[in-house]
């Protein structure tokens, strides 16, 4: 009953976004006026009728409802009750089901406060809004119905890979959409822009919250995602420029570039046909990641089950959308009139390097990624992994960070690091410069072993740290508004990531080792002693437990239980690493396999500070979080007042 | 015992938008041979470790095709990094052996892409980057200055 | 940048379009090209390294590159006893020792006890077995899984590489591949 009702409401819903894009580009013509006031209602009773399938879809995983063909396949009764929830969308129906409630939700919360925008322009974006939406219903609707039933009920479900089988992954993927359908706002926003010719500091105000939030859950999600990656791989790393982690970095960057040339647009009216470029890569990127991954196109076919149907339905879709952006813009931006000028020493400047450095290394990361494709089509095998990322991304990188530094120091439009006044900001950069300085000069005299960009990291970190908040320098604290305080931290939080960075490149110690119970070793300033070897179970697992004492210089033993997991529905294994956490870094023991002569295979690692490679993740998005929350506010103010007012006006019986 | 692939599949699970593929658990065959002695086990001498450990990194496994052998648990991985750690061990230089697994396997198996030809629009991308946002900005710029 | 920096529309406008045209392009490539994700050896047409592998098996000798240059091609099979399709190319191999074809085997990360089982139960088409049990010989000749076969000519090159096990359908082409490396 509850699938059919599902399945029926969101054929309302899809009927609707119809509705809502013919109804909204009629509007748009002078024949049919009358209609634009159904734009706004239908946006919203579409959002809330998919709300109301995906919520369906989320019941029939939590009684597990094993006549429908999606919970069977990919639920099991025993799961715990999270992972039945995580399970909703942890398949290609439900991630897809998701994609469109999020877009439902969020146009209909656009039509129902957003009423800065002219209302031809408002009515454009949701028309936009639809035609992406359509897009996803019919790929649901058509070729992915997350509904259908079995014709006989399933015994059992399948269950959930053992692998998957993690909190961290249960949510990293959904705030990863979030965050690429977040983006899909900001492109239906351009898109309306373009369409009525109307770019201003109304669209960057309107436009900036959605980036906003759907940059802190991209934030998040690939913060969360690496230290994931980190924990359960088992061999201590975070980041591989693997095609499916470019993927979620690409829209990241391209977000926020937008970011920053929005607030340039918002202020003072330039950057207008580059901000309106950037909500179409933005988006694309989240669709080409979407695509990269979906489609396997780029992945071992060892490793993954490809569908290339699903992948070329999303091309489809790419094409559609991106192409018909692009001629749009082709079409459009020249009649885009040109924003203000500045100069060559202004604030908006240095938006403009750093917009120029992100999309520099969103390039580098598209060719880089996309690279092996092109020689295979020429017939050449070849590979691009850290050893190119690495250096080419840090050619564009550390320029940026340097004049992150400087950049929310300068005035707008422009400014002076010359004569009387330049004090006020040659004088602390200049200190925070030679920190960096220092910092590099100490690497080159006492530790030569530190490669270049790691020195380079710790460098500039130090400088950048102590810079990014040089901005609140002056000011009264209580009455600094909360978008200050929010590019303050995230710029700080880029600081203390790339400390993390840098460290765990030029620090961290590697041991491995074939121990018997009893034994000890040495792992950098710990050491570790192997007390035994046991089993354990879970509620649907059992492993082997390795007890390890580990203890720092001299301090007392602590118990690590690195484990080896094997999981019964379906059928795996699964190492689980042991952390030891403390303010300078980290311990990372791993329980590997038991050799001939009854010696266990052991693996630690020492990393200096790598936690703060998330921690900087989390307070760059904390940073996201309060810029948000201030714009917000200012926005509620500002219709509180407007209401006030026309409120007077009526009881003044105008 | 069977590890063959985890790692591959994780990093595709981590950031997969879609999960469910991911699912068809791949239940290979498996060795039952130890690993090799230098799979698991690091160069006594710390300079030939950090040596061989920075080549591993840079070197793809062919069996998991999307990890460096460096991270892996496949024993194919391992073996290689046995062949790694003695070569190193014996004093050959860490590009010889990177030269040597690309005449065996090609660019392939190398994550640091050799210049080449075929590679040289690799190399020279961020150049014509930097050049083509220079283009486009040298108008807006040169005016601004004046004002 | 491109629409702010110019008055008159130039071509920079369009490039978005244009690189976009050029993705598209490649990933329609990407997807309707032949599903091969195999990591060819690149040893082919290259001499055999030097190796001399001890037996794997009781019945059978070991192998050295020396047996490779005795004039006439001969197959050189990279399996192991722990390998599914090595069983199922069994009969494949069968037939072509029955045709004359003389088949070297090197067996990968195996115990002679495992590969006694293995040849009990599929046969032994084998004329010499190696035991590698660090895969030194299969990282020499470029190999990167198992099963693979190499046809190596009378003078010890590497002339053809077959990737997986060898089907039905592939036995002509073997065969037509060892006669071409006899000429």
């Amino acid at each position: 009953m509850i699938a059919e009702l599902g399945l029926a409401v969101l054929w309302m819903a899809a009927a609707l976004a119809v509705l809502q894009l013919v109804a909204g580009v009629l509007a748009l013509r002078p024949e049919g006026r009358q209609l634009a006031g159904l734009v706004r209602p239908v946006a919203v009773v579409q959002g809330a009728l998919v709300a109301v399938a995906f919520a369906a879809l989320v019941s029939l995983f939590l009684t597990t409802d094993l006549s429908v063909k999606l919970v069977a396949e990919n639920s099991h009764s025993m799961k715990p009750f999270i992972f039945k929830l995580a399970g909703t969308w942890g398949n290609h129906e439900g991630s897809m089901l998701l994609w469109v409630t999020i877009m439902g939700v969020a146009g209909g919360f656009v039509a129902l406060i957003e009423k800065r925008l002219p209302e031809n322009t408002l009515i454009a974006t949701l028309a936009g809004q639809a035609f992406v939406s359509l897009g996803f219903y019919a790929f649901l609707l058509l070729s992915s119905n997350p509904f259908e039933r079995l014709a006989e009920p399933a015994p059992e479900g399948a269950g959930l890979n053992p692998l998957l089988q993690d909190i961290g992954l249960a949510f990293h993927p959904p705030t990863l959409y979030v965050g690429y359908v977040g983006l899909s706002i900001a492109f239906s926003f351009a898109i309306g822009a373009l369409v009525t010719r109307d770019v201003g500091p109304a669209f960057a105000r309107a436009m900036r919250p959605w980036v906003l939030g759907a940059w802190i859950f991209l934030t998040l999600g690939i913060t969360a995602g690496s230290y994931w990656a980190y924990y359960t791989l088992g061999w201590g790393g975070w980041w591989f420029w693997d095609p499916v982690e470019n993927a979620s970095l690409m829209p990241w960057l391209a977000a926020t570039a937008l970011l920053h040339s929005c607030s340039v647009l918002a202020s003072r009216n330039a950057l207008k046909a580059w901000t309106v470029m950037l909500g179409v890569i933005a988006f694309s990127m989240s669709m080409v990641g979407t695509f990269l991954v979906r489609s396997g196109i780029l992945t071992s076919v060892h490793a993954f089950a490809v569908d290339p149907e699903r992948g070329s339905f999303i091309l489809a879709l790419l094409a559609v959308y991106i192409g018909g952006a692009l001629t749009l813009f082709g079409l459009r931006a020249s009649t885009v009139t040109e924003g203000a000028r500045f100069s060559f020493v202004s604030r908006e400047a240095a938006l403009v390097l750093n917009n120029v450095m992100l999309c520099g290394i969103l390039g580098i990361v598209l060719i880089g990624t996309l690279y092996p494709l092109l020689t295979e089509a020429m017939g050449v095998k070849v590979s691009v992994g850290p050893p190119y990322f690495n250096p080419v991304s840090a050619v564009f990188a550390i320029p940026m960070m340097l004049v992150m530094g400087v950049g929310p120091l300068l005035r707008w439009r422009q400014d002076s690091l010359e004569g009387k006044g330049a004090a006020r900001i040659t004088l602390p950069v200049g200190i925070c410069a030679l920190l960096s300085a220092a910092v590099l000069l100490g690497v080159v005299l006492f530790a030569h072993h530190i490669k270049l960009l790691p020195a380079l990291g710790l460098a500039v970190a130090a400088g950048l740290a102590p810079a990014s908040f040089l901005p609140l320098r002056g000011r009264n604290l209580r009455r600094t508004p909360l978008p200050t305080w929010g590019m303050v931290i995230g710029h700080f939080g880029i600081a203390v990531a790339l400390f993390g960075m840098a460290s765990e490149s030029a620090f961290s110690t590697e041991k491995l080792a074939a121990m018997r119970p009893g034994d000890v070793q040495q792992v950098g300033p710990w050491t570790v002693k192997l007390d035994g070897i046991g089993p354990v179970a879970g509620p649907n697992w059992t492993a082997l437990e390795a007890t390890v004492a580990a203890g720092y210089e001299s301090a007392a033993p602590v118990m690590l239980h690195p484990q080896a997991r094997t999981f019964s529905n379906p059928p795996g294994n699964r190492t689980e690493s042991a952390l030891k956490t403390r303010w300078n870094g980290q311990l990372y023991a791993v329980l590997g396999e038991e050799g001939d002569d009854g010696r266990w295979q052991m693996r630690f690692w020492w990393k200096p500070f790598v936690p703060m490679i998330w921690y900087g993740g989390a307070l760059i998005a904390l940073g996201g979080l309060l810029a948000l929350l201030g714009r917000v506010a200012a926005d509620i103010r500002r219709l509180v007042a407007t209401d006030k007012i026309a409120y007077r006006r009526m009881k003044q019986g105008r | 015992m069977n590890r063959l692939l985890p790692m591959k599949r994780l990093l595709i699970a981590l950031f997969a938008l879609l999960l469910a593929p991911v699912l068809a658990s791949q239940l290979s065959a498996q060795d039952m041979l130890p690993p090799a002695p230098y799979a698991y086990k690091q160069l006594s001498d710390p300079e030939q470790e950090a040596k061989a450990q920075a080549l591993m990194e840079t070197l793809r496994c062919l069996k998991c095709q999307s990890q460096s052998i460096a991270d892996s648990d496949a024993p194919m991985a391992g073996d290689m990094r046995h062949q790694v750690r003695t070569r190193i061990a014996a004093g050959e230089d860490p590009e010889a052996i990177r030269q040597w697994l690309i005449e065996r396997y090609g660019d392939y198996v190398s994550y640091t892409p050799q210049v080449k030809p075929i590679t040289w629009p690799l190399f020279a991308a961020p150049a014509v980057i930097l050049l083509l946002a220079a283009l486009l900005l040298r108008n807006r710029f040169r005016k601004g200055g004046k004002q | 940048m491109s629409a702010e920096a110019k008055k008159k529309p130039g071509l920079a406008i369009w490039l978005p379009l244009i690189l976009f045209a050029g993705f598209f392009a490649l990933v329609i490539w990407g997807l309707v090209r032949p599903a091969d994700r195999e990591v060819a050896s690149a040893f082919i047409g290259k001499p055999l390294p030097a190796f001399d592998l001890p037996p794997a098996s009781d019945d059978r000798p070991g192998l050295s590159t020396m047996v490779f240059k005795a004039g006439k091609p001969r197959l050189l099979n990279v399996f192991a006893s722990w390998c599914v399709p090595c069983a199922v190319e069994s009969p494949q191999l069968a037939f072509l020792a029955s045709k004359g074809v003389e088949i070297d085997g090197v067996a990968i990360r195996d115990r002679k006890p495992d590969v006694a089982r293995f040849l009990a139960q599929n046969g032994n088409p084998f004329a010499r077995i190696g035991k590698d049990d660090l895969s030194q010989v299969q990282l020499a000749i470029g190999s990167s899984g198992v099963p693979e076969t190499f046809v190596v000519d009378g003078k010890g090159v590497i002339r053809y590489q077959h990737i997986g096990d060898i089907r039905a359908e592939d036995v002509p082409m073997i065969l037509r591949k060892l006669e071409e490396a006899g000429q």
